[in-house]
């Protein structure tokens, strides 16, 4: 098989059954959370706070005060890579233009540069929040094996795409394949990997927002 | 019924709801609710990070409802969690946390991990994994009626002294009335000043109301334990004497958790929406000053500071009401930095100031208290949670701080304008 016949794979059924396992995966683990269901809270609500759910679910990713003070490396880093990845998957011309092939949706691109730049950003945060997690007690404790596996599946789509862009290490064709390959062990393991909180922090979110909003605080 | 560790395991599959599915698929081990927890602070002590105390919980959310977690207990690769493993979680789940709810707040992923601990400790009593303590005062309220033992007579005797002292009728079982006051044990024996401070202030608003002689007590061990059926149990006799009397309103007292207990938790321990209203006595005497049916004449010169109760205000939204109050009596009122929602408990919610065991640890991170009251420079400390009171003013004994600690009602009856 050569570079273009890789790609071609990468690009095709690859590509194909990792996305219905990433489908499937993620409607399966939906249905395991919301399958257990909640009962109903029967005490009446303050009525100070209608919303708050769904308001938590954007207002948590602002650090409570003092806060950001007492571990800035843990939210600078996170801010950074979070955005960082972000931009390099829905701004990168490429990119939009694959979603476009997909879904046939399209909206504007960045620049590349600025792309560029933000995917260096987020594979430096990515390091740093690494190199925080082993000399943190309190996060080294609460790693295990799953946190870096996620923290390297999270790595090499950054890694590989910033290095088939500048045509480092391999032949252009293959480095898209190992790029692609990459996207699709993080599609494949995001279900089943703490890495959904992509999906269930919308859920916990709005289920803290909630609590605390019946209560009359707003959250 | 004996406690075994089947029974415990069979809890924590009971517990765990979609909401705490999303906490342990949304935890990505940030552990920045170690930074918000009073015990993690004080100690530097990475086990009592707040998420990390849930860990048995957690894997049995995880063997019992994840497909992959089936998967490995099937296959023998999962590690089950043993009678060994919750007597060591033990003291993480009692001794440590005082449900104080600082680490839900700032959880980025919205995590509400104090839900979560409240949850655990229905497995935890279950598998007979309580503080002796906890089990003994729990045993108390259920048979005796009170945590501490009291009696009715006890409150007579009080009711006695009070009317001597004010000259004001207490009533008692009267039918009709608009409020059902409770009382915490803690007030019937060691600050009598509350019921004295508050038939006072309902003479002069006029207020109607009763005490219950089958309830009078609004705490509920039953919920810092863990044992929903006892839970349900202690609140049903207020239930039952609040419809007995046909009352609009019942009054949670002083107490941070008895507030949570009858107000928060109360209906879904019973089944069922309550037909009368539940509230905070601060939010009756706010609602009574706004109407100007609370006048008082006159402010307290010292410079003090308000100590906010995690149940009453961060976990019971009761935040603003005591400053209004305060600001009414006192002349120069400082907040204590954090103050209000992220205030820092005092130490001994949660069921942690009934359970000695926990005493070194309680009175270690009452450093946290400490520093907060010397950066306002008061030697006043006014507070809303009797629980909260007696815990303070041990802490204070221990570091030898000259501090007095005041229920707030009492401080609102010293300046009340009365009998015109």
């Amino acid at each position: 098989m050569n570079h273009l016949d890789l790609l071609t794979f990468a690009r095709g059924s690859a590509l194909n059954w990792a996305l219905m396992i990433f489908a499937a995966g993620v409607v399966l683990r939906l249905f395991e959370i919301f399958g257990l269901s909640r009962k109903p809270d029967l005490a009446r609500p303050r009525s100070d706070s209608p919303g708050s759910g769904w308001r938590t679910m954007l207002s948590r990713s602002i650090p409570p005060q003092g806060m950001l003070k007492r571990d800035p490396v843990t939210y600078i880093g996170g801010y950074v890579f979070h955005l960082g990845l972000l931009l390099a998957i829905f701004f990168f011309a490429p990119h939009i233009e694959f979603f476009r092939s997909m879904t046939g949706l399209h909206w504007p691109n960045l620049p590349t540069a600025l792309v560029d730049a933000s995917v260096v950003a987020a594979i430096a945060a990515l390091g740093v929040l690494l190199a925080h997690r082993l000399n943190n007690k309190v996060k080294r404790m609460l790693s295990g094996s799953g946190d870096y596996l996620a923290w390297a599946v999270t790595l090499l789509p950054l890694l590989t795409g910033y290095m088939a862009y500048h045509h480092l290490l391999f032949e252009y064709a293959l480095m898209l394949s190992l790029h692609i390959f990459s996207v699709e062990l993080l599609l494949v393991l995001l279900p089943f990997t703490k890495l959904f909180h992509t999906f269930s922090v919308f859920v916990s979110r709005w289920y803290n927002g909630d609590f605390f909003g019946r209560k009359g605080v707003a959250s | 019924m004996s406690a075994t560790l089947a029974k415990g395991i069979n809890s924590f599959k009971e517990v765990i709801d979609t909401p705490i599915a999303s906490y342990f698929s949304s935890c990505v081990h940030c552990g920045l609710c170690a930074e918000a927890c009073l015990f993690y602070n004080e100690t530097g002590d990475a086990k009592y990070t707040p998420i990390h105390k849930l860990e048995p919980l957690r894997r049995v959310w995880k063997q019992e409802y994840t497909l992959l977690g089936k998967l490995g207990k099937m296959l023998g690769l999962s590690d089950p969690v043993t009678d060994a493993e919750l007597t060591e979680w033990e003291p993480l789940v009692y001794d440590s946390c005082t449900m104080c709810g600082r680490c839900s707040m700032v959880c980025p992923v919205g995590n509400d991990i104090t839900y979560m601990i409240r949850k655990m400790r229905e497995g935890m009593s279950a598998s007979g994994h309580a503080p002796e303590d906890m089990i003994g005062a729990t045993a108390r309220a259920v048979n005796i009626g009170s945590p501490m033992g009291i009696k009715w007579p006890a409150v007579q005797a009080q009711i006695k002294h009070v009317q001597a002292e004010t000259g004001i009728e207490v009533p008692v079982d009267k039918q009709g009335a608009d409020y059902l006051v409770l009382m915490s044990s803690m007030e019937i024996i060691n600050f009598p000043e509350y019921l004295s401070a508050l038939s006072r202030i309902f003479k002069q608003a006029g207020v109607s109301w009763t005490l219950a002689a089958d309830a009078f007590e609004a705490t509920n061990s039953g919920i810092q334990i863990g044992a929903s059926d006892l839970a349900r149990e202690i609140v049903s006799r207020i239930v039952v004497a609040a419809e007995r009397l046909k009352v609009k309103c019942v009054i949670s007292p002083e107490c941070g958790h008895a507030f949570t207990a009858i107000r928060w938790e109360g209906p879904n321990l019973m089944g069922r929406p309550f037909g009368f209203e539940v509230k905070h006595i601060l939010e009756v005497l706010d609602g009574l000053h706004a109407a100007g049916k609370l006048k008082t004449r006159g402010k307290d010169k010292r410079p003090l500071t308000y100590h906010d109760p995690c149940q009453i205000a961060r976990r019971g939204g009761v935040v603003a009401q005591p400053r209004r109050l305060l600001n009414e009596v006192a002349e120069d009122f400082r907040e204590m930095p954090d103050a209000g929602v992220m205030n820092w408990c005092c130490g001994g919610g949660g069921g942690v100031s009934a359970n000695s065991r926990a005493e070194p640890l309680r009175l270690e991170v009452f450093k946290t208290k400490k520093r907060q009251i010397e950066a306002t420079g008061v030697h006043t400390l006014i507070t809303a949670c009797a629980n909260c009171r007696i815990v303070m003013e041990e802490g204070l004994e221990h570091y030898q701080m000259k501090v007095e600690v005041l229920g707030l009602t009492e401080l609102l009856a010293e300046y009340l304008v009365e009998g015109e």
